[in-house]
C-alpha cells in the first residue's frame, strides 16, 4: 500500500512534516510559514538534561510543539497516539496507512539505517512522514532528505521506541479533519507573539535571550571546570546543536528569517521586512560564533582568551536577539 | 547568508545533500543545497574522535582482562551503563556486573541473545572485539574541508 504523498526537502525535520502534511491537504504551505506559525524559534540551554553525555543546548522549541502548535493555530484536528507495546504500535501505524492516511512518527535516529553512517547519534526527537508500506519495509518521507527513503520495519520500530532522553514512546500522529476556514494570517501573528514571549519573558534563566547569557557565562568558564578535552566537546556539542542536519543554519535563524519575509507580504507590514534582515544577521552572527568555536576545536587552544573571546560572540547575539524580538513584539501589537 | 555563500565542503555527509536557508540577489529567501560546512565537519569528526578514543582504551581494558567485550559495544553504539539497561530491560546493576569478564563469561544464552539482538550483531560477535575500533564512518574527505 502506498499513499501519493509529495515529498519535499526542508532543512528541519519537524517543520518539514508539517509543512509535507498540510501541503498534502491542500494548504500550499512553506516549511519557514509552518515553523513560525508553529513558534519554532527559541533558545534553551539545560545542563541537567544530557543528549550523548553532554549539556542540552536547543535553538529550537520542544519536540512535538511545532505540529502541536501550527495544526491548533490552523484549526486542523489532529490524532495523536503514544504506545507501551511495540506491536500495538506497528498494527495502528499500519491500520491508518491502509485507510490512507500519512502518519508522522518521532523516532531516534541513531536507529535509522538511512542516515549517514556519522550522523547517528542517539538524538530521539526526529519526525518523518511515513506514507507506505511494501513487504516488510515503510516508505518515508524524511524531510531533511532530498528523495523519500525507505526503512525495514524492523529498524523503524527500534527508532520508534529509542530510549533516553526525549525517548518518543513509538509517538504517531496525523490529520483528522481539515478546517473549513483557514486564517494563516491570524496563526502567523500568534506564532510570533509566542516566539517573542518565549525569548523575552519566560522568567527562567535556562531560556530565550537569558539563556544564551547563561551559556555565555558557562562556557566561558569551562576550560577551568572541565579540563581541556571535555571544554571540547561541549563547545563542538553546541556547535553541532546548532548547526547540525536539520537548522537550515545558524540554529533556525536563518529560517525564521525567511518566515519573516514571507509574513511581510502576508500581513503586508513593512516592518516585517526589515526585521526579516535583521534576523538574517543574528543568524549569521551565529554562524561566526560556529566558524570560530571550531577553530578553537581544531586548533585545540583552550586558553582562557579564546573561551572568553567565544562568550562574548555569545553575548552578541544576546543582544541583538533582545533587540530584535522587542522590536518584533512591537510590530506585530502595533 | 548569501546564496552564493553557503558552503559545499563535503565531510562525512557520505553524499547526502542538506538544505540552507540563504538570501538570493534581489534579497529574498530561497532554499539552497550545501553538501556540507567546515565548521561542522570539524565539531563532526571532533565528537567521534571522542568515542574513538574512548573505544581504544576500552579494548585495551578488555585485552588486560578488566573489562568484558560488552563494554566495547556498548561504547560503541554510544551508550552507558544507563541507556543500555533501558534498551535491554536488564536491571542496571546487572548490566554493570556484565561489564565485569568473571561474570560475562558466565552469562546464559538467553541474555547474551538480549544484547546481541539489541547491537545487531551475533552472539558471537558479541563475545569477541575488533583489533582496533571498527565504526563505519563515511570516508572523511580532507581535500575539500582544508
Amino acid at each position: 500500500m502506498k499513499i501519493d504523498f509529495p515529498h519535499r526537502q526542508f532543512a528541519h525535520c519537524e517543520s518539514g512534516v508539517t509543512a509535507n502534511l498540510l501541503n498534502y491537504y491542500g494548504l500550499p504551505c512553506s516549511e519557514a510559514m509552518a515553523f513560525g506559525i508553529g513558534g519554532g524559534l527559541f533558545f534553551a540551554y539545560v545542563p541537567f538534561v544530557k543528549i550523548n553525555f553532554l549539556p542540552l543546548t536547543t535553538f529550537r522549541i520542544g519536540p512535538g510543539s511545532i505540529f502541536r502548535k501550527t495544526t491548533k493555530r490552523l484549526g486542523v484536528k489532529v490524532g495523536r497516539q503514544k504506545f507501551k507495546d511495540s506491536r500495538a504500535a506497528e498494527q495502528e501505524l499500519d491500520r491508518l496507512l491502509a485507510s490512507g492516511c500519512p502518519v508522522g512518527a518521532q523516532t531516534g535516529v541513531f536507529w535509522l539505517p538511512y542516515f549517514p553512517p556519522a550522523y547517528r547519534f542517539h538524538f530521539n526527537a526526529h519526525n518523518l512522514v511515513v506514507y507506505g508500506k511494501e513487504a516488510d519495509e515503510y516508505l518515508i518521507s524524511d524531510p531533511i532528505f532530498e528523495e523519500p527513503v525507505r526503512c525495514a520495519a524492523r529498524d523503524l520500530r527500534k527508532a520508534r521506541f529509542a530510549k533516553g532522553a526525549l525517548a518518543p514512546k513509538g509517538k504517531l500522529y496525523y490529520f483528522e479533519k481539515m478546517p473549513e476556514q483557514l486564517d494563516v494570517a491570524q496563526a502567523a501573528i500568534a506564532g510570533i507573539k509566542d516566539t517573542c514571549w518565549a525569548m523575552l519573558k519566560i522568567p527562567l534563566p535556562l531560556v530565550g535571550v537569558r539563556g544564551i547569557r547563561l551559556l555565555a557565562r558557562q562556557l566561558a568558564k569551562w576550560p577551568a571546570k572541565l579540563g581541556e578535552k571535555n571544554a571540547l566537546q561541549h563547545l563542538g556539542h553546541v556547535v553541532r546543536m546548532q548547526e547540525e542536519i536539520g537548522t537550515g543554519g545558524g540554529g533556525f535563524r536563518l529560517l525564521y528569517a525567511a518566515f519573516l519575509q514571507e509574513a511581510a507580504a502576508l500581513l503586508q507590514n513593512q516592518h516585517l521586512l526589515e526585521l526579516s534582515e535583521r534576523c538574517t544577521e543574528v543568524g549569521d552572527r551565529w554562524r561566526e560564533f560556529a566558524v570560530a568555536a571550531s577553530r578553537v576545536c581544531k586548533g585545540r587552544q583552550v586558553g582562557l582568551g579564546s573561551f572568553s573571546e567565544l562568550a562574548d560572540l555569545l553575548r552578541h547575539c544576546a543582544t541583538q536577539e533582545e533587540a530584535l524580538f522587542t522590536d518584533l513584539h512591537r510590530a506585530i501589537t502595533r | 547568508m548569501k546564496k552564493a555563500d553557503v558552503p559545499q565542503q563535503s565531510g562525512l555527509m557520505a553524499g547526502c545533500r542538506e538544505v540552507n536557508y540563504a538570501v538570493d540577489d534581489d534579497g529574498s529567501y530561497t532554499l539552497a543545497p550545501s553538501s556540507g560546512w567546515e565548521a561542522k565537519n570539524v565539531t563532526l569528526l571532533h565528537a567521534w574522535e571522542a568515542i574513538i578514543d574512548q573505544l581504544e582504551k576500552e579494548l585495551a581494558d578488555i585485552r588486560a582482562g578488566r573489562k568484558s567485550p560488552l563494554c566495547y559495544h556498548m561504547v560503541k553504539n554510544q551508550m552507558d551503563p544507563t541507556l543500555l539497561a533501558k534498551y535491554s530491560g536488564v536491571p542496571r546493576w546487572r548490566v554493570k556486573r556484565h561489564l565485569k569478564p568473571a561474570v560475562f563469561a558466565k552469562l546464559d544464552q538467553v541474555v547474551l541473545t538480549g544484547y546481541a539482538d539489541l547491537f545487531g550483531i551475533s552472539i558471537d560477535e558479541l563475545c569477541r572485539v575488533p583489533d582496533s575500533p571498527d565504526l563505519a564512518l563515511a570516508e572523511f574527505d580532507h581535500s575539500e574541508s582544508r
